[in-house]
């Protein structure tokens, strides 16, 4: 047993070795459908889709094998305190990118840069607030009115009429 | 020569101020879509043609052409600094360009990149001047089997070297190849692994998954550490410059090596990136130092960039001459061409003489506009790196939303570049390798393609693929390359006991 | 579409409707107040984007309109994304579709849940013809002799796509005659011309702009124009031919007739007023020298339609082509 606290490196070995085999079983189910047959001009659609499924499975099968015979000796993935520190940047690009399809990219996109300096970057409230909209304001400039880019637009963009 | 009058003659034109200036604001717009993920070169030149419906062919196309140029130098710029690829060729330019930002030779990084790019270009642009009636006709040697044969070459080229453990190596490139496959069947027209959901027939673009794979998920990886970026600390001189210009003649079979590559894969129609990757293949295979690859090799940022910009140069031959596109790029370019009343194909050199040879003079002078314009901002460049992380982490992350979401104007893209993300950032941790995943989701449906298009030309048989000496040639390379490591590993046994030590000493493979 | 984008759309809606009544607007006939989205159910480069990019620079050139129409490309499973994203629009006057064949053949081959009459058709800009062309040196001068060489050995026909109108085209000239053809298919129409010129196939069904350049530098020989008339434009595009010189299908004995809507389309749901706008838009687009010169340069067929007319004509080739994919199998 190794030294630490945090998320042992065999289960998320295993894990992801599951998850593999999932996708591999998946693509072998999806492919049965449509046919895995060499036809008369050549493999059928799920063909090859059919056969990477397999080789997937067996060698996710394989590195699942190895994970639990190196279970004992394996060490950390990453500590509690490491994960946390991971969260504190995947929980707010999470929430970013779940906002997106409300408030449109650009509202979502001030707070973001406005909550990173803020309690990443120690930033007053007031300049991270002034910077998180000007990158907005400038991506509207850039997309919206030169390029002619149309990104996801919220009310905000609505009551401005765009 | 009658190529060299007419060449000069196209300078004329392209001197004139007003196409200068164009010039000028082409290559500091295309650096602007080559840094900004998604919002590609194809991607930007479409949004930015019918601007310059209003202008002259020649004016037009300068312009355009020179946001390619632009385009193809900027692509490299977010490669080195942050792990994420502005373009899909300049995926292979991570591989060593990052590892060097982090060690804090970033500038230097640049540099190469941006000069090797130039060099790329500048052969390739010389072959079009010189031989391009001869390349084209090679060119239409080109059809389903051959093609396949090109893409085996990619692979085999590559595949054999990863660091990875075999069967995670293995695992990864399934993936890749299994989230190719998702999507319509372009063979038959048939829906795979969508699950009835509508968000899954677009399948998995290639920039999306690379935009979270290696961006996101290199974000997820260094905030680890604490909340910085680990090449913060980066000395930049604008006399790095120099250093590295002094440095580089020494490499010089290398990028002629990659330029040919690159014009090769530029002209069969294959494009860029997997120029690119077979560039970066070959040079890691011919190195001496190819372990060190991978680990932040100046040869390793070299070979692809020099690669991807002859091709992407090279790339606009088969348009010009033949009126197919090779790169998605091209193909935009092609519809811009139509609506300017121009035909693309064989008779454009005949009846538009003026316009060939001023778009060919414009490549000389637009690619070394371009290289004076990105040297000069290096030190920028480099110096983003210096903004605190807490401000740069949440404009990167801003900026690939916008990427991905461009790619295809899909919401959904988002949210799947970021899943991309997270499950890059399990796989770096887990010694999952990225690059045979990356390579796989790049080149796989077109693999499958032209695999199964020659199997539908052929009837079913497997002969096709060693019909002619072009084919069977290529094929023959492709496993050379593919048997290569169990060759040089016998060999190394047989040497090994023939020395009479008997043991044989650990590769670190 | 997640529920989200519901909610965002019908604030548009409510912002659209706003500006419906208000009364100024209202006098003076419906005009877009926010970017117009011109969806592309195709990707960058193609036929269909092609025109949807020229005349998004006529109408900027022109000045044709105050706000911008912004070209989005939604290409996804054969076009099938571009249709059930307008589908999902309804009542969004800011938004045209631009279709191509795959309108009718996507949702047939596919069984995506969409159909032409989820939308609204707003106009008919031209029809796009179908060629059959040959290698110039292959030993073939008739659409009849190229028919009775496949009946004798299985011939190659290379194409853009797969269930779509050049595999639609290659079934029927079958069923038809007899003649044995073996259906490869390309990413694109320039793609299938090369090919055809590096004789990789042994014929294509080439839109004229896709292969004329070709056909100019002798590399190709047109045999018959899938139409039920001769092509219009009588210039010459050789030393011997014109487009007009070219015999339909009919002409040499092959009864096989298929032309390719390029028509324009809003969502369901939107007022009258907010169509005859577009009808108006467009209408002055047609008008344009550089819409005659496209038209005069890929030799399309100029018919344009618009209500009733349109609608009939929609019906009825949305029936022709449930009966030429249903003989084909091509059938979800």
């Amino acid at each position: 047993m190794s030294a630490g606290r945090g998320l042992r490196m065999s289960m998320v070995e295993a894990g992801t070795a599951l998850a593999f085999a999932l996708a591999g079983t998946a693509a072998i189910g999806d492919s049965l459908r449509i046919g895995t047959g060499w036809g008369a001009d050549g493999p059928q659609s799920g063909t090859f889709p059919f056969w990477i499924g397999v080789i997937l499975v067996a060698a996710s099968a394989g590195t699942l094998l190895q994970a639990v015979r190196a279970r004992a000796e394996s060490g950390l993935f990453a500590s509690w305190g490491q994960l946390r520190l991971v969260a504190s940047v995947l929980v707010p690009t999470a929430l970013y990118v779940a906002a997106i399809p409300f408030t449109g990219i650009y509202l979502a996109s001030a707070a973001l840069v406005a909550w990173f300096m803020h309690r990443l970057g120690g930033f007053g409230w007031a300049r991270s607030m002034a910077a998180g909209l000007g990158v907005a304001v400038t991506c509207f400039l850039v997309f919206e009115v030169w390029f002619l880019v149309q990104l996801p637009k919220g009310p905000l963009e609505s009551l401005l009429g765009y | 020569m009658e190529e060299l009058g007419l060449l000069m003659q196209g300078f004329a034109v392209v001197m004139e101020p007003q196409n200068l200036l164009l010039m000028l604001v082409g290559i500091a717009l295309g650096v602007l879509i080559g840094v900004l993920p998604g919002l590609g070169g194809a991607n930007g030149i479409a949004i930015l043609l019918p601007l310059t419906f209003a202008m002259p062919p020649v004016s037009a196309i300068i312009m355009l052409s020179c946001i390619y140029w632009g385009a193809l130098f900027g692509g490299a710029i977010t490669s080195i600094l942050f792990n994420i690829p502005g373009e899909p060729w300049s995926v292979a330019t991570t591989f060593d360009g990052y590892p060097m930002a982090q060690q804090g030779k970033a500038a230097e990084a640049l540099t190469a990149a941006f000069t090797s790019s130039f060099v790329g270009a500048f052969i390739a642009i010389v072959m079009i001047t010189f031989i391009a009636p001869v390349i084209a006709g090679f060119a239409l040697r080109f059809g389903p089997p051959e093609f396949f044969a090109v893409m085996f070459l990619s692979f085999a080229s590559f595949i054999g070297m990863s660091k990875g453990p075999a069967l995670k190596t293995l695992s990864a490139m399934m993936l890749g190849f299994l989230l190719a496959a998702v999507g319509m069947d372009t063979v038959t027209g048939q829906l795979r692994m969508t699950f009835g959901s509508t968000e899954m027939i677009r399948g998995f673009d290639f920039l999306v998954a690379v935009i979270g794979l290696f961006g996101i998920s290199e974000i997820l990886c260094s905030i680890e550490d604490g909340l910085r970026f680990k090449g913060e600390r980066a000395k930049i001189d604008a006399r790095v410059v120099l250093k590295v210009w002094a440095s580089l003649p020494k490499h010089w079979w290398l990028a002629l090596r990659s330029s040919l590559i690159g014009c090769w894969m530029g002209i069969t129609p294959a494009g860029a990136t997997p120029a690119s990757f077979m560039s970066y293949g070959v040079a890691r295979r011919m190195s001496k130092h190819g372990a060190s690859f991978g680990k932040g090799r100046i040869e390793g940022v070299i070979a692809p960039e020099t690669a991807a910009h002859a091709a992407g140069t090279s790339a606009l031959l088969p348009m010009l001459t033949l009126g197919v596109p090779g790169s998605p790029t091209a193909a935009v370019l092609l519809g811009g061409l139509i609506m300017w009343g121009l035909q693309p194909g064989p008779m454009l050199f005949v009846e538009q003489k003026d316009f060939v040879w001023g778009l060919i003079a414009s490549m000389y002078l637009g690619n070394v506009v371009g290289l004076i314009v990105v040297l000069v901002a290096v030190p920028w460049f480099a110096a983003i790196l210096r903004v605190p992380f807490s401000i740069i982490a949440a404009i990167i992350l801003v900026v690939c939303a916008i990427g991905a979401f461009t790619v295809s104007n899909a919401e959904f893209d988002i949210t799947l570049m970021l899943i991309f993300g997270v499950v890059g950032y399990v796989l770096k941790k887990l010694d999952y390798p990225l690059a045979p995943l990356v390579l796989a989701l790049v080149l796989g449906d077109r693999t499958e393609e032209a695999f199964r298009q020659s199997l539908l030309i052929s009837q079913g048989s497997l002969r096709v693929f060693f019909s002619n000496w072009l084919v069977s040639s290529i094929m023959a390379m492709g496993f050379a390359l593919l048997l290569w490591p169990v060759v040089s590993w016998v060999v190394e046994r047989i040497n090994a006991h023939r020395s009479g030590t008997g043991a044989v000493v650990p590769r670190e493979a | 579409m997640p529920p989200a984008g519901c909610f965002r759309r019908s604030l548009l809606i409510g912002a659209g409707a706003a500006a419906l009544v208000s009364p100024a607007i209202a006098q003076k006939g419906w005009e877009p107040t926010r970017p117009v989205q011109f969806i592309v159910p195709a990707g960058t480069g193609g036929g269909a984007d092609q025109m949807a990019r020229v005349i998004q620079g006529i109408v900027s050139k022109h000045k044709l309109m105050r706000q911008p129409m912004v070209v989005v490309n939604k290409a996804g499973g054969a076009g099938a994304e571009g249709f059930l994203e307008a589908k999902g629009a309804r009542g969004n006057p800011h938004m045209i579709v631009i279709t191509l064949s795959n309108l009718f053949t996507t949702p047939m081959a596919t069984g995506v849940p969409f159909n032409w009459q989820d939308l609204t058709p707003v106009a008919m800009l031209a029809l796009d013809e179908f060629v059959l062309w040959v290698n110039a040196e292959s030993p073939w001068k008739t659409a009849a002799e190229f028919i009775a060489a496949a009946k004798q050995e299985r011939l190659k026909l290379g194409g853009t796509g797969s269930k779509q109108e050049d595999q639609i085209i290659a079934v029927a000239i079958g069923k038809a005659t007899g003649a044995q053809l073996t259906y490869v298919p390309y990413r694109g129409g320039g793609e299938v011309a090369v090919q055809l010129v590096g004789k990789h196939v042994d014929a294509s069904v080439n839109n004229p702009i896709e292969a004329v350049t070709h056909w100019r530098s002798g590399a190709l020989r047109p045999l018959c124009v899938f139409d039920s008339q001769r092509l219009a434009n009588t210039e010459k595009m050789t030393e011997t031919m014109a487009w007009s010189d070219i015999p339909t299908a009919k002409e040499t004995g092959l009864d096989v007739e298929y032309l390719m809507l390029r028509g324009i389309f809003m969502p369901a749901g939107v007022q009258p007023a907010q169509v005859a706008f577009y009808e108006g838009l467009l209408e002055k687009v047609r008008e344009t020298p550089d819409w005659r010169e496209l038209m005069q340069q890929g030799a399309f067929n100029s018919t344009s339609m618009t209500g009733d007319a349109f609608r009939a004509w929609l019906t009825k080739e949305e029936a022709r082509h449930r009966t030429l994919m249903q003989e084909a199998g091509f059938l979800a």
